[in-house]
């Protein structure tokens, strides 16, 4: 046990640090809007110009090849800045660690660059409208033609789809498979003839959902991402990653817990018993913590040449009901005001998103037991 | 940076929880098999004879005698006691006024330190019969700071073993009960009360280590990491000893099965030097909540 960082470490942190003070935005719009997203999408590029946007990866893709240390310790520092939300996370964080296991060297250097610099910017298309929980329910077709394959069918939920320009997605390739057989990781361009993006409100109302519409939409054999009918297991070693590990790292929880401190602290009037929120606030602090330890024991294990494991179920639930508590009780600090359009209502609402996407934790629960316990499947 | 535990930690953690399967968690011999391995003296110095070794590797040991409800003071003996020279003896300590396994114990200490003469201990009813108490009839000393630390978390320590074990004796039980012809595992409602007792375990074992690593390392935080990880251990432990007992059904709910030794004991030890308010509101304190 070693909880102290190397001076190469502490001199990572201390250059981020001095960057992302001086250059995070404080008055970005929301991203789920379409002038918002815009201006997002041009902090990305500064980040990216900065080389910023994608710290772990290679030089020869923008990243500066950190560790995985380095990459929590910037993680923690750009949430401590206040930094927004990343609206190119799908990319970087899901599609990108896949083009890296399974891209072929031509993919990598079309797709990853470009993703890094925000200039390509990727959605997820997995849902649809029958397949939720029970993803491997997918009817979205691939069907062959010569070079390449014709898409029909519908995916929905897609964040951000209606600002995208890419899509990464599966769809049925076998017509008599079923089930996780048969399907295919495919790369969409949005701007292909034969998609079409409609935007819709999410519970805030902003236009942060999208469905998406394929109809003979045609994309070459270069769009395939893995191997073909290999689509599930392709598309599971992205999951490892958003449940375990990268996507919501806890750099911002506890980056969250400290700004609901200072607003317990600051609030002159506590919205009901005042003991209990105390309590509360103490509690979040505490999970941030123990997000955090736990992250680092995960880490170390990664970086000894182990893997994240369905253990990363558990991780997901505990980060998603971590961020609504932290949130619900900014709220009852806040009492009357919360109801006003705000940062903490605008996070709350983002908040409840959490135990639904990215596999349900009811589907999480069953993992863990399944995979973890051992229980029995049926 | 490095968050895990050494091979040689893992190494004698391991030993000391291969014996406890083999042995009986009430037996005398017990005792003097652990003493034998060092357990007691990890703390103590080379030079007076000891192990010379941290907290980093008692408190995996200290989870293991939790995890078999080991009925002996072995937290108030290894992490508390030896460090003030009495490693060769068994020590029993008072919390608040009443002192588990005086009975069986070569010395009774106060929280400040002080030794309390066994006449002024009284035979009380204990709820974990394999834990017996004995009550002090007058106040005593405030025990000190660095006592109420070591003994919380050892505690926690413990406490997660607790729940480790009585997660396991579940999961087990669950594959093998059947009723409408299937295993009872195989429903989600049980399912998740499982999921969710591994996520409060798994989530507090890492605050349990980082305070064995704050004591070991003399941190200004030592008290608020072991703080955080008694009121973290006390509560996943007691929802697991929960859970636990929901799924066992009425089996669960007898002295002819062994789930009721965890379970008593982590009522008991959930609350012992401090229960999850106690250390919830010292957190508090010292993050200037």
């Amino acid at each position: 046990m070693d909880l102290t960082w190397s001076p190469d470490e502490d001199a990572f942190r201390a250059e981020a640090r001095s960057w992302l003070v001086a250059n995070v935005p404080h008055d970005l719009p929301s991203g789920d809007t379409r002038e918002g997203f815009a201006r997002h999408v041009e902090w990305e590029r500064l980040l990216y110009q900065n080389r910023w946007a994608v710290v772990s990866w290679p030089e020869q893709y923008g990243g500066r090849g950190a560790s995985l240390w380095e990459w929590l310790i910037f993680e923690e520092e750009y949430y401590r800045a206040g930094g927004p939300q990343r609206v190119t996370q799908n990319g970087i964080f899901l599609l990108a660690p896949t083009v890296f296991e399974f891209g072929t060297p031509e993919q990598q250097e079309r797709i990853l660059r470009r993703m890094a610099a925000a200039d390509e910017l990727w959605c997820q298309g997995w849902s649809e409208p029958n397949a939720g929980s029970d993803l491997a329910g997918i009817t979205s077709r691939s069907t062959k033609v010569d070079g390449g394959w014709v898409l029909n069918g519908q995916k929905t939920w897609t964040t951000r789809g209606a600002f995208c320009t890419h899509l990464f997605g599966l769809f049925r390739s076998d017509p008599d498979s079923e089930r996780h057989k048969g399907l295919t990781y495919l790369l969409v361009p949005l701007d292909t003839q034969g998609v079409t993006v409609r935007g819709f409100g999410r519970l805030d109302g902003d236009e942060g959902f999208a469905e998406v519409f394929f109809e003979d939409a045609f994309v070459p054999d270069g769009n395939v991402l893995g191997g073909v009918n290999d689509g599930w297991s392709v598309a599971m070693a992205t999951t490892g990653s958003e449940r375990g590990l990268t996507l919501r790292s806890p750099g911002r929880f506890l980056a969250a817990s400290a700004r609901l401190i200072e607003l317990y602290r600051s609030a002159t009037t506590v919205g009901g018993a005042v003991e209990s929120v105390r309590r509360r606030v103490i509690d979040t602090w505490m999970r941030a913590e123990a997000y955090q330890l736990f992250t680092l024991e995960t880490v170390t294990r990664l970086s000894e040449g182990g893997a994240v494991g369905a253990e990363s179920s558990i991780n997901k639930i505990w980060w998603s009901e971590l961020d609504v508590e932290l949130h619900e009780t900014a709220l009852d600090v806040l009492g009357p005001e919360a109801q006003l359009e705000g940062a903490w209502s605008k996070g709350y609402q983002f908040s409840l998103s959490g135990p639904i996407y990215a596999g349900t934790n009811e589907i999480q629960r069953n993992i863990a037991a399944e995979r973890v316990l051992g229980l029995p499947r049926r | 940076m490095r968050f895990a535990l050494t091979t040689d930690q893992l190494a004698f953690r391991d030993a000391v929880r291969d014996l406890l399967a083999k042995e009986r968690y009430d037996d005398r011999a017990t005792w003097d098999a652990l003493v034998d391995m060092g357990v007691a003296s990890v703390l103590v110095p080379e030079s007076e004879g000891g192990l010379g070794l941290d907290e980093m590797t008692l408190v995996p040991i200290l989870e293991q005698t939790g995890y078999a409800a080991l009925a002996f003071p072995i937290v108030e003996t290894a992490m508390v006691a030896a460090p003030l020279g009495l490693a060769d003896r068994m020590v029993a300590l008072v919390d608040g006024q009443l002192a588990a396994w005086a009975d069986r114990a070569d010395v009774v200490l106060a929280g400040d330190g002080s030794e309390v003469r066994q006449d002024l201990l009284a035979p009380v009813e204990a709820v974990d019969r394999s834990r017996p108490v004995r009550r002090i009839g007058r106040p005593l000393p405030a025990p000190h700071g660095d006592t109420i630390d070591r003994a919380a978390l050892g505690t926690a320590a413990q406490l997660i073993g607790l729940g480790q074990a009585m997660l396991d004796l579940t999961v087990g039980y669950v594959k093998e009960r059947q009723q409408f012809g299937v295993p009872i595992g195989s429903f989600q409602a049980v399912k998740h009360h499982l999921a969710n007792a591994l996520k409060e375990l798994s989530f507090a074992r890492p605050a349990v280590y980082r305070a064995a690593y704050s004591v070991a390392t003399a941190s200004t935080d030592a008290s608020r990491d072991v703080s955080m990880a008694k009121a973290m251990a006390s509560d996943a432990a007691s929802f697991v000893g929960r859970v636990a007992l929901q799924c066992h059904g009425a089996i669960g709910y007898t002295v002819e099965y062994d789930l009721h030794l965890w379970l008593k004991r982590t009522w008991a030890l959930s609350r012992a030097w401090g229960d999850s308010s106690w250390h919830r509101d010292r957190v508090g304190r010292a993050i200037g909540v």
